[in-house]
Order: structure tokens, then C-alpha cells, then sequence
């Protein structure tokens, strides 16, 4: 197995085209590094939820705030850490989406889908900063 | 790339009797102003064009991101509203899981394929 690794540090403003172009680096550099359709999949999920996460609901599209995307990806594991600019949030305040009460609404699954597809997910400081990785070829029962 | 997304097709609809099997043009239903027009189109079927059965063929998408699942449970709860149906076929295995996760399988008719999707209603 090849031991080469990836890793950048990037900022972009509250575009979510922006986070587009991310995305699509991610994935080339996954490809490079050989991983399989479905970890890119998922990890192109998991950071776009987060991404639009950031963008939206943290820097709630202001232009003048940023968000610090800092990625790696070696032959077993693929590590993100994505921090906004806003106030920050409390996972465990987030309704369950999955509950009978709320499976009819509309929105609230992002973070969901990022604690599905991932291996582990952290929220730091004010809830403004999140760090997650996917074990390659994870073998999660999603 | 740079161009503005314009008001273009995105969805192909056909009638197979009085269903509407519906065909997404974009292989990536993602972008917020995309969704957005996705869900304007779907809901017109129901609200405007007066379609009660809506077989939604997801065969052309490889990406779907949480934004587009509210507007198909949106378009569920209308079809419901008016005692209509809305199927799904032809999932690819990694968005299933999309809907598996987030337990809306359990809520939305999935079939695996347009034939079974036609008969479901």
C-alpha cells in the first residue's frame, strides 16, 4: 500500500462556490490516493454537510467572515477540520431528526449524515470548530 | 463554470397513464439555488399541474447532499395532503444510505426500479 499523504490549509469567504472547488480537490486528491467510490462518497458528504454548515449557519453567508478548511489524506484515514467564524453551536441542542416528532421536517439532517458516513466526528471550543476523519475502507455498518 | 445558473430544465417528465415518472437532468442535486428550482418543479406537478402520483427516478444522480431531502418530504406531504403518492426507484446504493441513516426509508416508498416503482402505486 502507498504511504504517500496529501495535506492542505486553506480559507475561503462564506461562498458556498467556494466550498464547491474545495470539494472538488478533496475528491481529486482521493482519487490520487486510490480510495474507493464509496469513502469518497461519504466523505464528500460529510464535508459538504459540514461545509454548508459553516458557511450557512455559522457565518450566515457573511462575506466579510471566512472559513479554515485544514485536511489530510494518507493511505488509512482521511482527517478534516473545518472552523467558522460564528457563534458557534451545541451539538446535543439539535433535535433528532429521526424521531417520529420530527422526521417529517424539513431540514436539520447534516449532522446526522456526517456522524453516519464518518468514523468519528468532534465539535470543539464554541461549537464553531469541527474535526472528523473516515477510516479508508471503513468498515461501519452506516 | 462560471456562468450563472439559469433557468434551465432540470427535470424530465414523462407520463406513463396517470403517473408522472419525473427524471433528474443533474447527475449532482447539491447547490442550494439548484434545489430550490428542483423543488419549485416538483411542487408545480402536484400544486398546479394536478398530478397525484409522482415516480421520482433518481437513476441519472450520483450526489445528493441533506438540502434536497426536506424538498422530498415537502413533495410526500403534499401528495399526501391531496391522497396522492410519491414513489422513489433507482437509488444508487451510496445515496440509499443517505435515506437509510437519516431513517426516511422508513417514511418514502423506495423501489429498486422504475417497473417495480410503477407498481407500487
Amino acid at each position: 500500500m502507498s504511504d504517500t499523504s496529501f495535506s492542505a490549509d486553506v480559507t475561503i469567504p462564506s461562498d458556498l462556490s467556494e466550498a464547491r472547488l474545495i470539494q472538488d480537490r478533496i475528491e481529486e486528491a482521493l482519487q490520487s490516493s486510490a480510495y474507493g467510490e464509496r469513502d469518497i462518497f461519504a466523505i464528500k458528504l460529510a464535508v459538504e454537510e459540514a461545509l454548508v454548515n459553516a458557511i450557512k449557519h455559522g457565518n450566515q453567508m457573511d462575506p466579510d467572515k471566512q472559513v479554515h478548511v485544514s485536511y489530510q489524506i494518507t493511505a488509512e484515514r482521511f482527517d478534516v477540520r473545518i472552523t467558522d467564524e460564528g457563534p458557534g453551536f451545541n451539538p446535543e441542542d439539535v433535535p433528532d431528526p429521526t424521531e417520529d416528532d420530527n422526521i417529517e421536517r424539513p431540514c436539520g439532517r447534516g449532522l446526522l449524515l456526517i456522524r453516519g458516513f464518518m468514523t468519528d466526528v468532534q465539535y470543539h471550543g464554541r461549537g464553531n470548530v469541527v474535526s472528523m476523519y473516515k477510516l479508508r475502507n471503513g468498515q461501519e455498518e452506516y | 463554470m462560471a456562468s450563472q445558473p439559469a433557468r434551465r430544465r432540470r427535470l424530465e417528465v414523462e407520463d406513463i397513464g396517470d403517473i408522472a415518472v419525473v427524471n433528474f437532468v443533474d447527475k449532482k442535486i447539491l447547490d442550494e439555488q439548484n434545489i430550490q428550482m428542483i423543488g419549485d418543479d416538483l411542487f408545480r406537478l402536484v400544486d398546479e399541474l394536478g398530478r397525484r402520483k409522482v415516480l421520482l427516478n433518481f437513476g441519472n444522480v450520483d450526489f445528493m447532499s441533506s438540502a434536497a431531502l426536506g424538498k422530498l418530504i415537502t413533495l410526500h406531504r403534499k401528495l399526501q395532503g391531496v391522497q396522492g403518492k410519491l414513489v422513489l426507484c433507482k437509488i444508487a446504493k451510496d445515496i440509499l444510505d443517505v435515506f437509510r441513516i437519516t431513517k426516511l426509508d422508513k417514511i418514502l416508498t423506495i423501489t429498486p426500479d422504475e417497473q417495480a416503482g410503477l407498481q407500487a402505486f
